[in-house]
């Protein structure tokens, strides 16, 4: 029982721990990939629950910003093959299980 | 008599809904006005008839608090007809939703009207139909009309007016396609699960540890090392500024080139054309005078070009006095930077003599007046020289009045020869880290000295000079006027013996081309030309003060210069003229002595040093240069033959 409890705090340990934003690969320019995590930080918390939403919109301000054809995927388990244009690639983590791509190709 | 008008009361189209209210509010403000009219009316006129209050039966009954409240009605421009809560369904969303704005407008009135815009189709319909009804109705019209028209039209007529046309040549339009490189495109691949994001996670906090524990661990050391860090930091700032040292000595070359451009201009091409009119004689041109602000007070005691770099040349300075401040310092100067030496180094003790090493213009060998002898490594940095005699060693017991370098010895170490007021000629051999002495000779004493101080009073030399050609030939001079010749390889006597002087002999010098001839200035105001193998000298000039230096020119075996106490130089040509100098210029003010003379090895310039630390360069006209002429038709020969033939003649047309 005790050893239960224990796993169910660590969990709740890694989840807090791992909640941080981090970068699994980039290859944009500093500031793009700064604005970048920003606004999927900001978007990710805003739509916690609804990744559509979210990932609607990371792609209309990353249009508007960055310029056309912009594609996110966000989720939890999935897998991908994709072509970019270079520089324009963005893969992070974020609170604990939530992974955001993010690329550019027209 | 104030009526309350209620607020709402001004007339308006839309005042339709509030007229039930209104009325009532007027019906009240009248009957209150009607009261207040039948108690004004009470108070002031009491002619007139008593009013009575005629109620309308379906009037409201209410009490004064009623009356007298105040209802505001407030006017906007909503439409009252408009709905106010108009509620559509969403198929998006799948329930109703409120639509929050509603169309407010009210149409009142509504008149359409018949215009027509003139260009539109319809428009232009309606004006081709009435162009047609015109016509049929308008022919008293075309008359009026015609004549308007050939009026004119005989303004346009072909005699007046000509109609012409062309077209330029348009250029045939061609396609161009371009096409952009597209921007270059990179494939990428992941997967996303919970344990590859879990994973990740877990190595991201590591490596945030371990960076904090690496940065705890040098803030303690940080703590530890400040002064440490100081010194590096100061390093770095000091490197920073050595970077721009190589920049700031290129800078200042340049200004200074530029201050003294003339100078500059005329150490190079300027010849005095006033030369082909003065005859024999020449002028010297001063160029560059150099000094250094620390080295005042202190006297030129000796000069030596560079061999390798015949801009460069070492100054030392010293003092021949024996009751000033021991102090000493050794200058090297550069013609191209004449405002500060290129390399300064103090010495404990004044210098008397420097001299360069022929192949390794890094090396530098300066005597003391202590009787020390150094050698500097111009290459290192340090101010301290690499190697120094002390008196374990076997320094000199006087001053050092001359070192020179020699070839290096058979185990190829560097070595030099110094003579010393102490009246030995040592040589100095470079072993190592160390200076080792080898005695070659010791000079006789004169003869006024008793025989029983031979040993004790030494002869003082003044001057050493070894052979061009045959370098185990030497000359020195002493301070009893004496010329001794030796030989390295005698250390017990000498080979001959010359009475050259009755005062001291200040500078002996062989010829740098004749193999037998070599001269000697003395301060008995004589400079005398000897050749070797005969005992009397072959030419005798004097000057009317003390000579205290005499040179050979380097390009012309019957070229010297001497300089005197009066601050003159003077040279002479033994080719052009045996008995006068060609030039004879002061070129120092009063009181001021000269002291060292020297050539430059390549450029036709000589430098002399005073007594006040500055020294002065000169360049030489072309009078004072001459080579022999040529015959016509015959070529010129050239090379030291020439110069030693030259001497020959002069020699064989004495004897």
């Amino acid at each position: 029982m005790a050893e239960t409890v224990d796993g169910k705090k660590d969990e709740a340990d890694y989840k807090r721990l791992h909640s941080f934003p981090l970068i699994r690969h980039t290859d944009m320019p500093e500031e793009m990939r700064v604005e970048t995590m920003e606004l999927c930080v900001t978007a990710c918390e805003k739509f916690a629950s609804n990744n559509e939403s979210a990932a609607k919109m990371i792609k209309e301000s990353m249009d508007k910003k960055f310029g056309n054809s912009w594609h996110v995927v966000i989720g939890e388990g999935f897998g991908f093959e994709i072509t970019h244009e270079m520089k324009n690639l963005l893969y992070m983590f974020f609170g604990g299980s939530l992974a955001v791509c993010v690329w550019k190709c027209s | 008599m104030s009526v309350p008008h209620k607020v709402g009361t001004v007339k308006s189209k839309q005042a339709t809904n509030v007229k039930a209210p209104v009325a009532k509010v007027v019906k009240a403000a009248g009957k209150k006005k009607d009261e207040e009219e039948a108690t004004d009316t009470a108070e002031g006129e009491e002619w007139m008839p008593g009013k009575t209050l005629v109620k309308p039966p379906d009037q409201l009954d209410l009490t004064e608090e009623e009356l007298n409240e105040e209802i505001t009605r407030v006017l906007t421009a909503n439409n009252p007809n408009a709905p106010q809560n108009v509620v559509r369904y969403g198929f998006k969303e799948g329930c109703y939703k409120p639509i929050i704005f509603v169309d407010q407008m009210a149409i009142h009135f509504e008149l359409e009207g018949n215009l027509v815009h003139k260009e539109s189709d319809e428009g232009r319909r309606l004006m081709a139909k009435q162009a047609e009804r015109e016509e049929g109705t308008g022919a008293e019209k075309l008359d009026n009309v015609a004549k308007a028209g050939e009026k004119e039209r005989k303004l346009t007529n072909q005699f007046n007016f000509n109609e012409r046309a062309s077209q330029t040549l348009n250029n045939p339009p061609r396609d161009i396609s371009c096409q952009t490189e597209p921007p270059p495109r990179a494939n990428f691949s992941a997967t996303a699960n919970q344990w590859e994001i879990y994973d990740f996670y877990v190595e991201e906090l590591k490596r945030r540890e371990k960076s904090k524990e690496k940065q705890e661990g040098q803030v303690l050391n940080k703590e530890e090392d400040k002064s440490k860090k100081k010194i590096i930091q100061a390093e770095t700032q000091s490197d920073d500024i050595t970077q721009l040292a190589h920049a700031a000595k290129i800078i200042e070359r340049m200004v200074n080139q530029n201050i003294f451009d003339e100078v500059a201009q005329d150490f190079m091409y300027f010849e005095d054309a006033a030369d082909e009119f003065r005859g024999e004689k020449g002028t010297l041109l001063p160029l560059w005078k150099l000094q250094y602000d620390k080295a005042k007070g202190l006297s030129v005691t000796a000069l030596c070009w560079n061999p390798k770099y015949n801009d460069l040349f070492a100054v030392g300075l010293g003092s021949y006095e024996f009751t000033q401040e021991e102090r000493g310092m050794l200058l090297f100067y550069t013609l191209k930077n004449s405002s500060y030496p290129e390399f300064i180094f103090n010495t404990t003790s004044g210098v008397m003599c420097v001299d360069i090493h022929e192949q390794l213009s890094y090396l530098v060998a300066v005597g003391l007046h202590d009787g020390c002898v150094a050698v500097y490594n111009l290459k290192k940095k340090s101010d301290q020289p690499v190697y120094n005699s002390t008196a374990s060693s076997g320094k000199h017991r006087g001053a050092v009045m001359q070192v020179k370098w020699q070839k290096d010895d058979l185990d190829s170490n560097h070595n030099f020869i110094s003579v010393s007021a102490d009246g030995r000629v040592v040589s100095w051999t470079l072993v190592k880290h160390e200076l080792v002495f080898t005695d070659i000779i010791k000079l006789p004493a004169t003869d006024k000295v008793p025989d029983d101080l031979k040993d004790v009073i030494a002869t003082a030399g003044t001057s050493l000079d070894f052979h061009k050609q045959k370098d185990h030939h030497f000359l020195v001079a002493t301070e009893a006027g004496k010329i001794h010749k030796g030989s390295k390889y005698y250390s017990s006597k000498f080979l001959e013996t010359y009475d050259a002087h009755f005062m001291t002999v200040s500078r002996v010098r062989w010829n740098p081309f004749h193999p037998n001839v070599f001269i000697s200035c003395g301060w008995d105001w004589m400079v005398k030309i000897w050749d070797q193998t005969i005992k009397s000298p072959i030419f005798t000039f004097e000057l009317k003060t003390s000579v205290t230096d005499v040179a050979w020119a380097p390009y012309s075996s019957t070229i010297f210069a001497a300089i005197t106490n009066d601050g003159k130089v003077h040279v002479f040509d033994l080719s052009i003229n045996k008995y006068e100098a060609l030039c004879q210029q002061k070129v120092v003010s009063k009181k001021t002595r000269l002291l060292h003379i020297e050539f430059n090895p390549v450029n036709p310039i000589i430098i002399v040093g005073d007594d006040r630390g500055h020294v002065i360069s000169l360049k030489l006209s072309p009078n004072l240069r001459k080579k022999p002429k040529e015959k016509k038709g015959q070529e010129l020969p050239k090379g030291p033959e020439v110069e030693i033939a030259k001497m020959e003649q002069l020699l064989s047309s004495l004897r």
